[in-house]
């Protein structure tokens, strides 16, 4: 340790939710010109803690304290943390669609006089800084005519207008292209030799590598690790990272397995928003009567592309092929790959899964409705049957099958979610992230509700971000990296480091 | 997530969600009632309310039978309106061009008989097939071309109107048919009216014997047989008196028979229906919608149709009522839908309405116009005092849900 006061300092950060301690006590700090990384699973924590860091937590929201330069700071809010020079540039960008660069840049402080904004003095600005970006963006040009890796560019020119001392980057990379990354590895190179502090989150540890100074492993709201990074390996940052106990609430149970019922050949899917990124390339996969196939990866590695994919929901153009039963089958909307056979519990339940508004039991038969009632009466007879048998099954808590979906636990409203699949009749059933956000009484019940509907011949196809999850539940496990399959394990030989290592692209593992 | 802690944890289980929570209440005094069905209520005491007011704020003539026929009749074109936009607004979307639509449809159908020398039949089915034709654009237009319906409509207003002023060459077309001012004008036979109100209040009974036998069937409470009796007796005292009121005058108007049965087939197809449940939940949740295989651009071109059929019959009304077709006919009639629907507690963002809460709302804006112009007020004022009975009736609406 050094003894000069570090530049940043945060000290026992603590913070909770309802329900869900997020931060236990994470100190971090750092120095002028370095990269630090901060790295870590899904819901680490990482995202909180630059949150409290930019002022979206505001100061009595959270335990611990916040030093720059050895005063203690209580940000109020956004403005707060900018005014001590923290800029924080998030995964999903703040920058006006409609708005030129310049006005991004300048956006609430645009140079003025007697109230009347000066463009000369804004644009030229504007174009002063990005030439010191050695950036060839026009200020004029509009936001949305740009790409999503320039667009991060003009993100961290606007930070710099702030006069930054204190950057913060959460995930820049994720939708860069190799060029890309390398322009921003330059311009961070050149911040750092400014001076300017950097706290650099990233999945992707070959970047984390090359930029960082230091790096700070975070795991379920802890600090598991600080060190410089020349002293880390990448095996001991993964074993950081996943260093937890598989088990214990996951019935292990193989499941017996039949024929192949499902398989996908060559699909592809481009992603609509950016020309020429393919989410999911070329993927190959099958799944058979009775077996849970678990599909591990990290956030954006295209894993719900996959899904909605084949579902006939996404957006993006596809191509690849789908065989059900060894017979080829089109699917080009939901309805179709419903007919099918197919069920998705999509993620994201509220926005995704329920019309919150509406009863439990409207909630259960919405996408079964014709199989349930009839096709063009509803039949409230048939519907409350269906509906109570599969909340006694489920054991969906509520008064009854007509209390508002809205009002019911997380727990309750996954549970609402695949009762609507399971009433479906599938053959299939995709589960995406079916036990975030909700308590571990509830998992459980929803990890045994797979396991019997594996028992009774359902195929299984469960995507999650936490391991433990996918290596406790899966007969079989394939690794996602940057939409390519980059591993594929079975149960036996899957182990939380094997997985990771593949989920961050740093190795390759055929079954 | 801690998973290592998951053993200490497992046991406990998820509370259970008291009653409270699950129903919305509204504590009045020391009475809980569901929030839902006291706004029901909150609109029908209303009503009541600005009967009573208007009733002996003009020497009584309000409710008299033959200035209640008229308010029935008056409500008709607003009510089929606001079933159809009713559906339309349960989706999310809004349809501003049915005034153009029943001007140019009424005119059509006006022409066809007076210009063209068509019978009745084949003049009504010209006016209706056109508003249906348009809606089927305008629904093509937002649903597969993703133009948005406030867009798609609002050149509609423009458009269609301007089509009828084309064809009419400005000038007002009389019906010469007497069978089509009939629609308007006449009434139904005083016998046959005591027929349909034998019909409705054995509807009533035998509906309500279903339902309580359907809640002892999943367990729910049964009301009691007082509660029972009550709930048939009152819809029959209201079915009575509404039937004996009309007869005094000179029977039920025969667009008043049309807005019931147009009512009746509106809430029959959003409460029992596929179709209808798919409605609610594309305005409730598109997104959720969708991923559960429902098609919406289908459903939405067919709210679309639906509502411009019912513009084609609201048209034929408002038109047989005046006895002629002018150019400048519905004006402002969509404003008037939307508000009726949206008095009658539903939501502009979609998910939530019924055809009941909008019949509702078609006769609290009728009585005031009725009721304001017995009372002489002045036009001017009517309109000021119908907006901010608008503004004040969403108004309370938002601080009731809020504290809800």
């Amino acid at each position: 340790m050094s003894t000069v006061t570090p530049f940043l300092e945060m000290r026992n950060i603590t913070k909770t939710f309802p329900g869900v301690r997020a931060l236990d006590g994470v100190s971090l700090d750092l120095q002028k010109g370095e990269v630090h990384a901060l790295v870590g699973e899904n819901g680490a924590g990482k995202s909180t803690l630059m949150k409290i860091l930019g002022g979206v937590y505001p100061h009595p929201q959270y335990g611990g304290e916040v030093f720059i330069e050895g005063s203690l700071q209580q940000f109020s809010g956004v403005r707060d943390a900018e005014k001590a020079g923290i800029a924080v540039i998030y995964q999903e960008l703040s920058l006006v669609r409609e708005m030129t660069v310049g006005e991004n840049i300048f956006l609430g402080r645009e140079p003025r006089k007697f109230g009347v904004i000066r463009w000369e003095d804004l644009y030229r600005r504007a174009s002063e800084l990005l030439a010191d970006l050695h950036l060839s963006i026009d200020p004029h040009t509009l936001i949305r005519n740009l790409g999503i890796g320039q667009q991060q560019l003009v993100e961290i020119a606007k930070a710099l207008s702030h006069d930054a001392r204190i950057l913060v980057l959460d995930e820049p990379t994720a939708a860069l292209n190799d060029g890309e990354v390398e322009t921003l590895f330059v311009i961070l190179n050149k911040l750092r030799a400014r001076g300017v502090g950097m706290i650099y989150i990233s999945h992707k540890l070959n970047e984390v590598f090359r930029i960082s100074d230091r790096i700070t492993v975070l795991r379920d709201g802890k600090t598991v690790g600080t060190n410089a990074t020349r002293a880390w390996t990448e095996p001991q940052i993964i074993a950081r990272m996943v260093g937890r106990e598989v088990g214990d609430i996951f019935p292990v149970i193989d499941h017996a397995q039949g024929e192949t019922i499902f398989e996908v050949t060559n699909f592809s899917v481009t992603d609509p928003a950016v020309a020429g990124k393919k989410l999911v390339d070329n993927v190959n996969f099958s799944v058979r009567h009775g077996e849970v196939l678990g599909i591990a990866g990290l956030m954006g590695a295209g894993r719900s592309d996959l899904l909605m994919a084949i579902f006939g929901a996404h957006a993006g153009r596809v191509s690849g092929e789908i065989k059900l039963e060894g017979r080829r089958i089109d699917i080009s909307s939901p309805a179709d790959a419903i007919k099918q056979g197919i069920g998705f519990v999509t993620e994201d339940r509220k926005r995704f899964g329920l019309v919150l508004d509406q009863t439990i039991l409207n909630n259960m038969t919405l996408a079964g409705l014709r199989r349930i009632s009839g096709r063009f009466l509803t039949s409230v007879d048939a519907e409350s049957a269906a509906g109570e048998r599969s909340m006694k099954e489920l054991r969906v808590k509520a008064n009854s099958v007509f209390t508002i979906a809205g009002t019911l636990s997380g727990g309750n409203q996954q549970k609402v979610v695949l009762a609507k699949w399971l009433l479906t009749n599938p053959r299939v059933l995709f589960l995406d992230e079916p036990t975030r956000g909700i308590d571990v009484g509830a998992k459980q019940e929803i990890y045994a509700q797979i396991n019997k509907l594996a028992k009774s011949g359902l195929a299984i196809v469960l995507v999650s971000s936490e391991l433990p999850e996918v290596l406790g539940m899966s007969d079989r496990i394939l690794v996602l990296h940057e939409g390519r399959i980059t591993g594929e394990f079975s149960r036996a030989a899957a182990t939380p480091e094997k997985v990771m290592a593949c989920a961050t692209g740093r190795a390759q593992q055929a079954a | 997530m801690l998973m290592n802690n998951a053993a200490a944890t497992i046991s406990e289980p998820e509370p259970l969600p008291d009653a409270d929570e699950t129903t919305p209440v509204t504590s009045i005094g020391k009475f809980k009632i569901p929030t839902e069905v006291l706004r029901a209520y909150t609109m029908v005491f209303a009503l009541v309310a600005i009967w009573i007011y208007f009733h002996f704020s003009t020497d009584r003539i309000f409710l008299d039978p033959r200035n209640f026929s008229n308010l029935m009749r008056q409500t008709s074109v607003t009510g089929v309106l606001a079933v159809g936009m009713l559906m339309v607004i349960i989706t999310a979307q809004i349809d501003l061009s049915v005034g153009s639509v029943v001007g140019l449809a009424g005119g059509i159908a006006a022409i066809a008989q007076g210009w063209y020398g068509y019978g009745l039949i084949p003049s009504l089915t010209a006016g209706v097939a056109v508003a249906i034709a348009i809606g089927a654009l305008q629904g093509s237009l937002t649903a597969y071309l993703n133009i948005p319906a406030f867009i798609v409509t609002l050149g509609g207003l423009l458009a269609w109107r301007g089509v009828i002023l084309g064809l009419s060459k400005g000038e007002t077309i009389p019906l010469r048919l007497q069978s089509f001012k009939a629609i308007g004008q006449n009434y139904v036979d005083r016998r046959a009216g005591w027929i349909l109100a034998g019909l409705a209040i054995a509807a009533v009974v035998w509906m309500m014997i279903a339902r309580n036998r359907a809640r002892r069937r999943h367990g729910l409470a049964v009301p009691s047989l007082g509660s029972t009796v009550f709930r048939i007796a009152l819809p029959t005292a209201v079915i009575l008196w509404f039937i004996y009121t009309m007869n005094t005058y000179e029977g039920v108007p025969i667009p008043v028979i049309i807005l019931i049965a147009i009512a009746l087939a509106g809430a029959f197809l959003t409460q029992n229906t596929t179709f209808g449940r798919y409605l609610y939940a594309i305005g409730g949740n598109p997104d959720a919608a969708r991923l559960s295989g429902i098609n919406i651009r289908k459903h939405i071109l067919a709210v679309f149709c639906i509502m411009g059929a019912l513009a084609g019959v609201a048209s034929i009304i408002y038109t047989a009522r005046v006895g002629s077709a002018s150019p400048d006919a519905g004006q402002l009639l969509e404003l008037d839908a939307i508000a009726a629907c949206v008095i009658g507690g539903t939501s502009l963002m979609g998910g939530r309405g019924t055809v009941f809460g909008a019949i509702l709302g078609a006769l609290i804006m009728a009585s005031l116009d009725n009721g304001m112009s017995l009372m002489r007020v002045e036009p001017y004022s009517q309109m000021i005092i119908k907006g901010a009975i608008l503004v004040a009736a969403v108004g309370l609406d938002m601080a009731g849900r809020k504290r809800g």
